[in-house]
């Protein structure tokens, strides 16, 4: 910006300062990421995913803008097109897998940045709002993801397709007229490929909206830190820029480094072979599995041996997520000082991981008990074990400000 | 507004607002419904929804798939060994109970749906190499689900038995389905 920005406030002179006249664009942007925004100054890199689930979004919305130029949303011309994306369409296969890895990479650095909140109590008094949002913003992910895997047309996103879609039929009384009006049919074929590439497309601007008001959120009550405490003057903090901003765009650059390591090297090793298999309505491959992101889920949908109670079980594992801001009693938010619940978070990272290991393998032989174990932890961490180790746990005695800890660190 | 508005004026604006916005949403809830029911299937979805299949060509113990309302609809011939185990299974064991006397309108030709009831895959079982199961019938290999020489369910997650479709036999040889 030029040299008329004041720390507070937008340009007054020349051709800026006529547009922020009219549109106060300049000084927003000064006090929403610029020198006026406030951050705590003790931010580690845990606080880089938020920025790093942003620019993945935006580059699923630009390349998958592109890839809709080219895609067929038919059921006889969709898996055909995907393969003249791949083949034909100039750097085709250089978007598509952009695409389909970027949905990879969005729900690491997102799956990052939740259990970043988790351990960090970010979800406490007063950023209820700001988790709920966030845990909207995730909802919408997975309902994003699942229609975009749906649109290749291959043996796996017909299957995927059947299987989700059939969990509704799980609602007793209304649950077969819920899926066939899905479906626009009595089995999955066009129409239901239409509708949801019709969704495919909308649901990533809504996604971003809400990241918007995420951040309109995160702004109120600015960003948690190691530390858990509220900044408490001027001495908390530095100015977003230049400080985080080139901190956030170190972390890009880590980010991008990886992202093309996978699509440029191993751009099909997180997808299934089979869905290179044109779909088959009347066969059904030996083993369905979803994409690696939603495996936890999977486990927990067929740990429970009956159908609605699987799919209340897996819709629960999520919806438990909003309550955890109540369910956990602690007055601490960082695990930093909370000495019991550290390592029950590990414990759980590890839970998490071995349900994602067990939704990847067949339903069968030690894969079923482990699953029932674990999708028992689960519940058991925030249902039981979070009320009541807030409860008993005596926490760490915490510093007095961000800026004592971080001066005191610098001594050490 | 100019001053407290008197008693009988105040229940008047009530009245007013609750009639207006009473109208307000159930204009919009109708407005709505053309959004919802367009996903329903279509006309010509629904127009395409029978279908005639000749069994002349199906021997003793073998099946046939075919296609309706792009759902496999299996029909298997069944073998008089096959229609005896049906037929002697204790209908009060069932997870389903039906006796194999309702699933049939002839007790060698069996008809239904072949999407299993748990999460809508295909069984496995038409064909002679394929696994049957523990019941001499279907197998799903999605999540396991064993359905018997009846296409009831007898071990799984699946909560139903095999749906029977609305069919008729137009004459000795052929039926029609929907």
């Amino acid at each position: 910006m030029s040299g008329s920005t004041q720390p507070s406030g937008g340009p007054t002179k020349g051709v800026l300062g006529w547009i922020e006249f009219r549109l106060p664009i300049f000084s927003f942007l000064n006090s929403s990421v610029g020198y006026a925004y406030p951050a705590p100054k003790n931010l580690s890199y845990w606080w880089n995913f938020g920025s790093l689930a942003g620019v993945a979004l935006v580059i699923q919305i630009l390349t998958g803008i592109v890839l809709a130029m080219h895609y067929i949303p038919t059921a006889a011309e969709a898996f055909g097109s995907v393969e003249r994306i791949m083949r034909d369409v100039n750097y085709g296969w250089l978007l598509r897998y952009m695409h389909a890895n970027g949905a990879s990479m969005f729900f690491a650095v997102v799956y990052l940045h939740i259990f970043r909140g988790l351990y960090y109590g970010s979800y406490k008094y007063p950023r209820e709002l700001l988790w709920w949002i966030g845990l909207v913003i995730f909802i919408l992910m997975i309902a994003t993801a699942f229609m975009g895997y749906v649109l290749p047309w291959g043996q796996m996103s017909f299957w995927a397709a059947t299987v989700i879609t059939n969990l509704f039929s799980a609602i007793p009384l209304v649950g077969t007229a819920i899926v066939t009006w899905f479906w626009g049919d009595f089995s999955v074929g066009d129409a239901l490929l239409r509708r949801l590439f019709s969704l495919h497309y909308l649901l990533p601007f809504v996604i971003a909206a809400m990241a918007i008001i995420h951040l309109w959120a995160l702004h109120q009550h600015k960003s948690n830190n190691p530390l858990g405490i509220d900044m408490k003057g001027p001495q908390d903090q530095l100015s977003f820029h230049p400080y985080y901003t080139a901190k956030d765009l170190f972390g890009l650059g880590i980010y991008l480094i990886i992202f093309a390591a996978l699509v440029f090297y191993v751009p099909n090793s997180l997808s299934e072979p089979v869905n290179y298999v044109p779909a088959n309505p009347l066969q059904t491959p030996p083993h369905i599995v979803p994409e690696w992101y939603l495996l936890p889920f999977y486990a927990i949908l067929r740990a429970v041996p009956d159908k609605l109670g699987g799919v209340i079980a897996m819709a629960g594992a999520l919806v438990v997520l909003f309550a955890v801001p109540w369910l956990d009693t602690s007055k601490v938010r960082s695990a930093r000082f909370r000495p019991i619940f550290k390592w029950l978070f590990w414990v759980f990272v590890v839970d998490a991981i071995v349900l994602g290991i067990v939704g990847a393998h067949p339903p069968g032989g030690a894969y079923v008990p482990i699953g029932q174990i674990a999708t028992a932890y689960y519940f058991l961490h925030f249902l039981v074990l979070m009320p009541v180790i807030g409860k008993l746990e005596s926490p760490l005695p915490l510093p007095d400000s961000i800026a004592t800890a971080v001066l005191a660190k610098g001594k050490r | 507004m100019a001053g407290e508005p008197s008693g009988a004026d105040k229940n008047r604006r009530d009245f007013l607002y609750i009639a207006t916005g009473a109208m307000a949403t159930a204009g919009t809830a109708v407005a709505l419904w053309p959004f919802i029911h367009q996903m329903n299937p279509a006309a010509d979805v629904l127009a395409l929804a029978s279908i005639e299949v000749d069994l002349s060509g199906v021997p003793v113990g073998q099946a046939i798939t075919v296609r309706w309302r792009g759902k496999p609809v299996f029909i298997r011939h069944r073998t008089p060994d096959e229609i005896a185990e049906a037929q002697k299974v204790d209908v009060g064991t069932l997870r389903d109970p039906q006796a194999d006397s309702a699933r049939v309108q002839k007790p060698e030709w069996l008809v239904m749906v072949g999407v299993c009831t748990h999460l809508g895959c295909i069984p496995l079982g038409q064909k002679d190499t394929d696994p049957h199961g523990e019941f001499d019938g279907w197998f799903c290999p999605c999540h396991g689900s064993q359905y018997d020489s009846s296409g009831r369910i007898r071990k799984g997650p699946a909560p139903q038995n095999l749906e029977v479709p609305q069919y008729a036999f137009i004459d000795a040889n052929r039926i029609r389905i929907g």
